[in-house]
Protein backbone atom coordinates (compact mmCIF):
# COMPACT_ATOMS: atom_id res chain seq x y z
CA UNK A 1 0.00 0.00 0.00
CA UNK A 2 2.84 2.36 0.98
CA UNK A 3 4.80 0.94 -1.76
CA UNK A 4 1.72 2.27 -4.56
CA UNK A 5 2.02 5.61 -2.82
CA UNK A 6 5.18 6.39 -2.97
CA UNK A 7 5.22 5.12 -6.72
CA UNK A 8 2.82 7.41 -7.59
CA UNK A 9 4.53 10.08 -6.05
CA UNK A 10 7.41 9.53 -7.68
CA UNK A 11 5.51 9.10 -11.54
CA UNK A 12 3.60 12.12 -10.20
CA UNK A 13 6.98 14.40 -9.69
CA UNK A 14 7.97 13.84 -13.05
CA UNK A 15 4.60 14.75 -14.80
CA UNK A 16 4.60 17.84 -12.36
CA UNK A 17 8.46 18.72 -13.47
CA UNK A 18 7.31 18.32 -17.03
CA UNK A 19 4.57 20.42 -16.56
CA UNK A 20 6.82 23.07 -15.18
CA UNK A 21 9.05 23.21 -18.02
CA UNK A 22 6.91 23.19 -20.02
CA UNK A 23 5.53 25.94 -18.39
CA UNK A 24 8.86 27.70 -18.31
CA UNK A 25 10.05 27.25 -21.20
CA UNK A 26 7.20 27.54 -23.40
CA UNK A 27 8.22 24.81 -25.83
CA UNK A 28 5.95 22.72 -27.68
CA UNK A 29 5.78 19.63 -25.91
CA UNK A 30 3.42 17.60 -24.32
CA UNK A 31 4.76 17.70 -20.70
CA UNK A 32 4.17 14.20 -20.04
CA UNK A 33 6.84 13.07 -23.04
CA UNK A 34 9.32 15.95 -20.95
CA UNK A 35 8.27 13.79 -17.50
CA UNK A 36 8.67 10.53 -19.78
CA UNK A 37 12.42 11.50 -20.58
CA UNK A 38 13.58 13.04 -17.20
CA UNK A 39 12.16 9.77 -15.66
CA UNK A 40 14.54 7.37 -17.79
CA UNK A 41 17.36 10.44 -17.63
CA UNK A 42 17.12 10.08 -13.79
CA UNK A 43 16.83 6.04 -13.89
CA UNK A 44 19.94 5.56 -15.89
CA UNK A 45 21.68 8.41 -13.21
CA UNK A 46 20.20 6.15 -10.44
CA UNK A 47 18.54 9.09 -8.85
CA UNK A 48 15.69 6.77 -9.06
CA UNK A 49 15.57 3.24 -8.38
CA UNK A 50 13.48 0.95 -10.57
CA UNK A 51 12.27 -0.27 -6.73
CA UNK A 52 10.67 3.18 -7.00
CA UNK A 53 8.34 2.82 -9.94
CA UNK A 54 7.97 -0.71 -11.28
CA UNK A 55 5.27 -1.39 -9.94
CA UNK A 56 3.00 2.11 -11.05
CA UNK A 57 4.47 1.98 -14.18
CA UNK A 58 3.19 -1.78 -14.72
CA UNK A 59 0.26 -1.37 -13.88
CA UNK A 60 -0.21 2.27 -16.25
CA UNK A 61 0.94 0.85 -18.72
CA UNK A 62 -0.49 -2.73 -19.02
CA UNK A 63 -4.17 -1.05 -18.70
CA UNK A 64 -2.93 2.63 -21.05
CA UNK A 65 -5.79 1.05 -23.57
CA UNK A 66 -8.17 1.55 -21.13
CA UNK A 67 -7.49 5.38 -20.27
CA UNK A 68 -8.10 6.52 -23.99
CA UNK A 69 -12.08 5.27 -23.85
CA UNK A 70 -12.95 8.71 -22.79
CA UNK A 71 -11.25 10.43 -25.11
CA UNK A 72 -12.80 8.02 -27.53
CA UNK A 73 -15.83 8.73 -26.80
CA UNK A 74 -16.00 11.91 -27.96
CA UNK A 75 -15.82 10.95 -31.22
CA UNK A 76 -19.90 11.14 -31.37
CA UNK A 77 -19.36 15.08 -31.62
CA UNK A 78 -17.95 14.26 -34.54
CA UNK A 79 -19.52 11.57 -36.52
CA UNK A 80 -20.63 14.27 -39.42
CA UNK A 81 -16.67 15.70 -39.74
CA UNK A 82 -15.73 11.72 -40.14
CA UNK A 83 -18.53 10.87 -42.45
CA UNK A 84 -18.17 14.43 -44.27
CA UNK A 85 -14.24 13.17 -44.95
CA UNK A 86 -14.34 9.80 -44.58
CA UNK A 87 -12.78 8.85 -47.13
CA UNK A 88 -9.40 11.27 -46.87
CA UNK A 89 -9.29 9.84 -43.37
CA UNK A 90 -9.09 6.44 -44.44
CA UNK A 91 -6.90 6.02 -47.40
CA UNK A 92 -4.54 8.70 -45.80
CA UNK A 93 -3.99 6.87 -42.97
CA UNK A 94 -4.06 3.04 -44.85
CA UNK A 95 -1.96 4.18 -46.94
CA UNK A 96 0.17 6.07 -44.86
CA UNK A 97 0.51 3.17 -42.24
CA UNK A 98 1.52 0.44 -45.15
CA UNK A 99 4.32 3.19 -45.97
CA UNK A 100 5.21 3.26 -42.38
CA UNK A 101 6.01 -0.37 -42.16
CA UNK A 102 7.85 -0.39 -45.42
CA UNK A 103 10.09 2.56 -44.72
CA UNK A 104 11.09 1.66 -41.37
CA UNK A 105 11.83 -2.19 -42.14
CA UNK A 106 13.90 -0.94 -45.07
CA UNK A 107 15.85 1.62 -43.53
CA UNK A 108 16.80 -0.45 -40.95
CA UNK A 109 17.45 -3.56 -42.85
CA UNK A 110 20.13 -1.32 -45.30
CA UNK A 111 21.44 0.03 -41.93
CA UNK A 112 22.33 -3.45 -40.11
CA UNK A 113 24.04 -4.20 -44.05
CA UNK A 114 26.26 -1.76 -43.80
CA UNK A 115 27.18 -2.22 -40.00
CA UNK A 116 27.15 -5.87 -40.25
CA UNK A 117 29.93 -6.80 -37.65
CA UNK A 118 28.13 -5.40 -34.98
CA UNK A 119 24.74 -7.42 -35.68
CA UNK A 120 24.33 -9.88 -32.85
CA UNK A 121 23.33 -9.13 -30.10
CA UNK B 1 -33.75 6.02 -16.53
CA UNK B 2 -32.38 9.18 -14.82
CA UNK B 3 -29.96 7.14 -12.82
CA UNK B 4 -28.18 6.64 -15.75
CA UNK B 5 -26.42 9.89 -16.19
CA UNK B 6 -24.76 9.31 -12.60
CA UNK B 7 -21.47 9.66 -13.20
CA UNK B 8 -19.84 7.08 -10.71
CA UNK B 9 -22.32 4.45 -12.74
CA UNK B 10 -20.86 5.73 -15.83
CA UNK B 11 -17.13 5.27 -14.79
CA UNK B 12 -18.65 1.58 -13.55
CA UNK B 13 -20.43 1.01 -16.33
CA UNK B 14 -17.00 1.82 -18.86
CA UNK B 15 -14.97 -0.44 -16.40
CA UNK B 16 -17.41 -3.16 -17.16
CA UNK B 17 -17.15 -3.13 -20.66
CA UNK B 18 -13.77 -3.18 -21.00
CA UNK B 19 -13.53 -5.86 -18.86
CA UNK B 20 -16.05 -7.81 -20.76
CA UNK B 21 -14.22 -7.11 -24.24
CA UNK B 22 -10.81 -7.88 -23.00
CA UNK B 23 -12.34 -11.00 -22.10
CA UNK B 24 -14.14 -11.76 -25.27
CA UNK B 25 -10.64 -10.40 -27.02
CA UNK B 26 -8.92 -13.00 -25.20
CA UNK B 27 -11.30 -15.84 -26.01
CA UNK B 28 -12.11 -15.25 -29.94
CA UNK B 29 -8.41 -13.76 -30.49
CA UNK B 30 -9.90 -12.14 -33.46
CA UNK B 31 -8.36 -8.83 -33.76
CA UNK B 32 -11.24 -6.63 -34.79
CA UNK B 33 -12.76 -6.83 -31.86
CA UNK B 34 -10.34 -4.33 -30.33
CA UNK B 35 -11.88 -4.36 -26.56
CA UNK B 36 -10.37 -0.38 -26.68
CA UNK B 37 -12.84 0.56 -29.65
CA UNK B 38 -15.42 -1.66 -28.82
CA UNK B 39 -15.90 -0.04 -25.36
CA UNK B 40 -15.94 3.20 -26.94
CA UNK B 41 -18.47 2.29 -29.30
CA UNK B 42 -20.44 0.47 -26.54
CA UNK B 43 -20.37 3.78 -24.24
CA UNK B 44 -21.53 5.80 -27.24
CA UNK B 45 -24.48 3.20 -27.85
CA UNK B 46 -25.59 3.36 -24.15
CA UNK B 47 -25.53 7.34 -23.92
CA UNK B 48 -27.27 7.71 -26.83
CA UNK B 49 -30.39 5.32 -25.76
CA UNK B 50 -30.03 7.20 -22.25
CA UNK B 51 -30.12 10.28 -24.24
CA UNK B 52 -27.18 11.82 -22.79
CA UNK B 53 -25.10 14.82 -23.76
CA UNK B 54 -21.72 14.03 -23.82
CA UNK B 55 -20.46 17.12 -21.86
CA UNK B 56 -22.60 14.47 -18.47
CA UNK B 57 -20.20 11.56 -19.33
CA UNK B 58 -17.54 13.81 -19.83
CA UNK B 59 -17.25 14.36 -16.37
CA UNK B 60 -17.22 11.09 -15.50
CA UNK B 61 -14.94 10.32 -18.34
CA UNK B 62 -12.19 12.65 -16.71
CA UNK B 63 -11.32 10.50 -14.06
CA UNK B 64 -10.55 8.02 -16.29
CA UNK B 65 -9.00 9.92 -18.75
CA UNK B 66 -6.55 11.50 -16.17
CA UNK B 67 -4.39 9.18 -15.92
CA UNK B 68 -3.00 8.93 -19.47
CA UNK B 69 -0.28 11.81 -18.82
CA UNK B 70 0.89 9.65 -16.05
CA UNK B 71 0.92 6.60 -18.48
CA UNK B 72 3.06 8.31 -20.83
CA UNK B 73 5.64 9.22 -17.93
CA UNK B 74 5.57 5.51 -17.20
CA UNK B 75 6.96 4.38 -20.59
CA UNK B 76 10.26 6.11 -19.34
CA UNK B 77 10.98 2.60 -17.67
CA UNK B 78 10.68 0.55 -20.35
CA UNK B 79 12.42 2.91 -22.52
CA UNK B 80 15.30 2.58 -19.35
CA UNK B 81 14.98 -1.01 -19.30
CA UNK B 82 15.80 -1.16 -23.46
CA UNK B 83 18.96 1.48 -23.34
CA UNK B 84 21.28 -0.97 -23.35
CA UNK B 85 19.89 -2.47 -26.77
CA UNK B 86 19.43 0.80 -28.43
CA UNK B 87 22.77 1.55 -28.02
CA UNK B 88 24.31 -1.39 -29.36
CA UNK B 89 22.61 -0.34 -32.42
CA UNK B 90 21.64 3.56 -31.92
CA UNK B 91 22.65 4.11 -35.41
CA UNK B 92 20.17 1.51 -37.49
CA UNK B 93 17.37 2.32 -34.67
CA UNK B 94 17.47 5.84 -34.98
CA UNK B 95 17.50 6.17 -38.67
CA UNK B 96 14.76 3.49 -39.12
CA UNK B 97 13.04 5.60 -36.61
CA UNK B 98 12.90 8.80 -37.67
CA UNK B 99 12.74 7.58 -41.79
CA UNK B 100 9.60 6.37 -40.16
CA UNK B 101 8.54 9.19 -38.55
CA UNK B 102 8.74 11.36 -41.50
CA UNK B 103 7.07 9.12 -43.71
CA UNK B 104 4.54 9.02 -41.17
CA UNK B 105 3.39 12.55 -40.82
CA UNK B 106 4.58 13.28 -44.25
CA UNK B 107 2.29 10.92 -46.25
CA UNK B 108 -0.95 11.26 -44.02
CA UNK B 109 -0.59 15.13 -44.33
CA UNK B 110 0.08 14.99 -48.07
CA UNK B 111 -2.94 12.34 -49.03
CA UNK B 112 -5.55 13.87 -46.92
CA UNK B 113 -4.72 16.82 -48.22
CA UNK B 114 -4.90 16.03 -51.61
CA UNK B 115 -7.86 14.23 -51.01
CA UNK B 116 -9.85 17.16 -49.75
CA UNK B 117 -9.69 17.08 -46.13
CA UNK B 118 -10.42 20.21 -44.61
CA UNK B 119 -6.92 21.62 -42.40
CA UNK B 120 -8.59 20.75 -38.86
CA UNK B 121 -8.56 17.37 -39.84
CA UNK B 122 -5.32 17.41 -41.60
CA UNK B 123 -4.03 18.49 -37.88
CA UNK B 124 -5.62 15.30 -36.34
CA UNK B 125 -4.08 13.10 -38.37
CA UNK B 126 -0.49 14.15 -38.64
CA UNK B 127 0.34 12.25 -35.32
CA UNK B 128 -1.72 8.82 -36.11
CA UNK B 129 0.90 6.37 -35.92
CA UNK B 130 1.54 6.54 -32.17
CA UNK B 131 -0.14 6.19 -28.87
CA UNK B 132 -2.82 7.80 -28.15
CA UNK B 133 -2.03 9.54 -25.61
CA UNK B 134 1.13 11.16 -27.22
CA UNK B 135 -1.13 11.62 -30.42
CA UNK B 136 -3.75 13.27 -29.34
CA UNK B 137 -1.22 15.91 -27.26
CA UNK B 138 0.36 16.40 -30.82
CA UNK B 139 -2.46 17.27 -32.41
CA UNK B 140 -3.84 19.54 -29.52
CA UNK B 141 -0.95 21.44 -29.81
CA UNK B 142 -1.38 21.36 -33.32
CA UNK B 143 -4.79 22.61 -32.96
CA UNK B 144 -6.83 19.71 -34.35
CA UNK B 145 -9.77 17.45 -32.94
CA UNK B 146 -7.51 15.16 -29.97
CA UNK B 147 -10.84 12.79 -29.71
CA UNK B 148 -11.18 12.31 -33.84
CA UNK B 149 -6.94 11.51 -33.33
CA UNK B 150 -7.50 8.59 -30.56
CA UNK B 151 -10.39 7.28 -32.58
CA UNK B 152 -7.44 7.08 -36.03
CA UNK B 153 -4.96 5.97 -33.92
CA UNK B 154 -7.00 3.00 -32.50
CA UNK B 155 -7.78 2.61 -35.76
CA UNK B 156 -4.50 2.60 -37.64
CA UNK B 157 -3.36 0.08 -34.54
CA UNK B 158 -6.08 -2.19 -35.68
CA UNK B 159 -4.99 -2.38 -39.25
CA UNK B 160 -1.00 -2.27 -38.40
CA UNK B 161 -1.55 -5.24 -36.37
CA UNK B 162 -3.69 -7.04 -38.79
CA UNK B 163 -2.25 -6.08 -41.93
CA UNK B 164 1.59 -5.72 -40.94
CA UNK B 165 3.57 -8.95 -41.13
CA UNK B 166 1.93 -9.51 -44.79
CA UNK B 167 2.86 -6.07 -45.47
CA UNK B 168 5.95 -6.75 -44.39
CA UNK B 169 6.37 -10.59 -46.29
CA UNK B 170 5.51 -8.57 -49.77
CA UNK B 171 8.02 -5.45 -48.87
CA UNK B 172 11.34 -8.18 -48.23
CA UNK B 173 11.48 -6.90 -44.87
CA UNK B 174 12.52 -10.25 -42.75
CA UNK B 175 15.05 -9.30 -39.93
CA UNK B 176 13.17 -10.06 -36.36
CA UNK B 177 14.58 -6.86 -35.04
CA UNK B 178 13.19 -4.73 -38.52
CA UNK B 179 9.88 -6.52 -37.92
CA UNK B 180 9.90 -5.49 -34.50
CA UNK B 181 10.61 -2.01 -35.06
CA UNK B 182 8.39 -1.66 -38.17
CA UNK B 183 5.12 -2.60 -36.33
CA UNK B 184 5.38 -0.40 -33.18
CA UNK B 185 6.27 2.83 -35.45
CA UNK B 186 3.57 2.27 -37.92
CA UNK B 187 1.33 0.82 -35.18
CA UNK B 188 2.01 1.62 -31.41
CA UNK B 189 0.56 -0.61 -28.59
CA UNK B 190 -1.65 -2.20 -30.97
CA UNK B 191 1.43 -3.28 -32.61
CA UNK B 192 3.68 -3.80 -30.31
CA UNK B 193 1.16 -6.49 -28.88
CA UNK B 194 0.54 -8.34 -31.99
CA UNK B 195 4.60 -8.74 -32.32
CA UNK B 196 4.66 -9.88 -28.70
CA UNK B 197 2.55 -12.95 -29.51
CA UNK B 198 5.49 -13.78 -31.63
CA UNK B 199 8.52 -13.42 -29.88
CA UNK B 200 9.00 -11.40 -26.75
CA UNK B 201 12.64 -10.12 -28.62
CA UNK B 202 10.12 -8.71 -31.49
CA UNK B 203 7.92 -7.16 -29.03
CA UNK B 204 11.03 -5.52 -27.47
CA UNK B 205 11.65 -3.80 -30.33
CA UNK B 206 8.07 -2.85 -30.94
CA UNK B 207 8.14 -1.28 -28.08
CA UNK B 208 11.51 0.57 -28.40
CA UNK B 209 10.11 1.66 -31.81
CA UNK B 210 6.46 2.95 -30.18
CA UNK B 211 8.26 5.48 -27.06
CA UNK B 212 11.24 6.62 -29.81
CA UNK B 213 8.67 7.31 -32.85
CA UNK B 214 6.38 8.65 -30.13
CA UNK B 215 9.02 11.29 -28.69
CA UNK B 216 9.99 11.74 -32.66
CA UNK B 217 6.52 12.93 -33.64
CA UNK B 218 6.16 15.00 -30.77
CA UNK B 219 8.86 16.08 -31.48
CA UNK B 220 9.14 17.28 -34.94
CA UNK B 221 5.57 17.16 -36.23
CA UNK B 222 5.02 20.97 -35.78
CA UNK B 223 8.23 21.56 -36.90
CA UNK B 224 7.30 19.22 -40.08
CA UNK B 225 4.21 20.49 -40.70
CA UNK B 226 5.54 24.09 -40.47
CA UNK B 227 7.98 23.26 -43.04
CA UNK B 228 5.81 21.89 -45.71
CA UNK B 229 3.55 25.26 -44.81
CA UNK B 230 0.42 23.26 -43.22
CA UNK B 231 0.76 25.08 -40.02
Amino acid sequence: MNIMIMQCAVVFCFLALGEFLVWLTGIKLPSSIVGLLLLTAALKMKLVKLRHVDLVSNFLLKNMGFFFVPPGVALMLYFDIIQAQLVPIVIASVLSTVLVIIVTGWVHQLMRRHHNHQSQK
Amino acid sequence: MEFISNQYFLVAATFAFYIGFQWLQGRTRISLLNPILLTILAVIALLSMGNIEYDTYHHAGEIIEFWLKPAVVALGVPLYKQLNTIKSQLLPVLCSQLAGCVVGILSVVVIADLLGATPEVVNSLAAKSVTTPIAMEVTKALGGIPSLTSAVVICVGIFGGMAGFRVMKLGHIGSPIAQGLSMGTAAHAVGTSRAMTISDRYGAFSGVALTINGILTALLTPTILHLCGYL
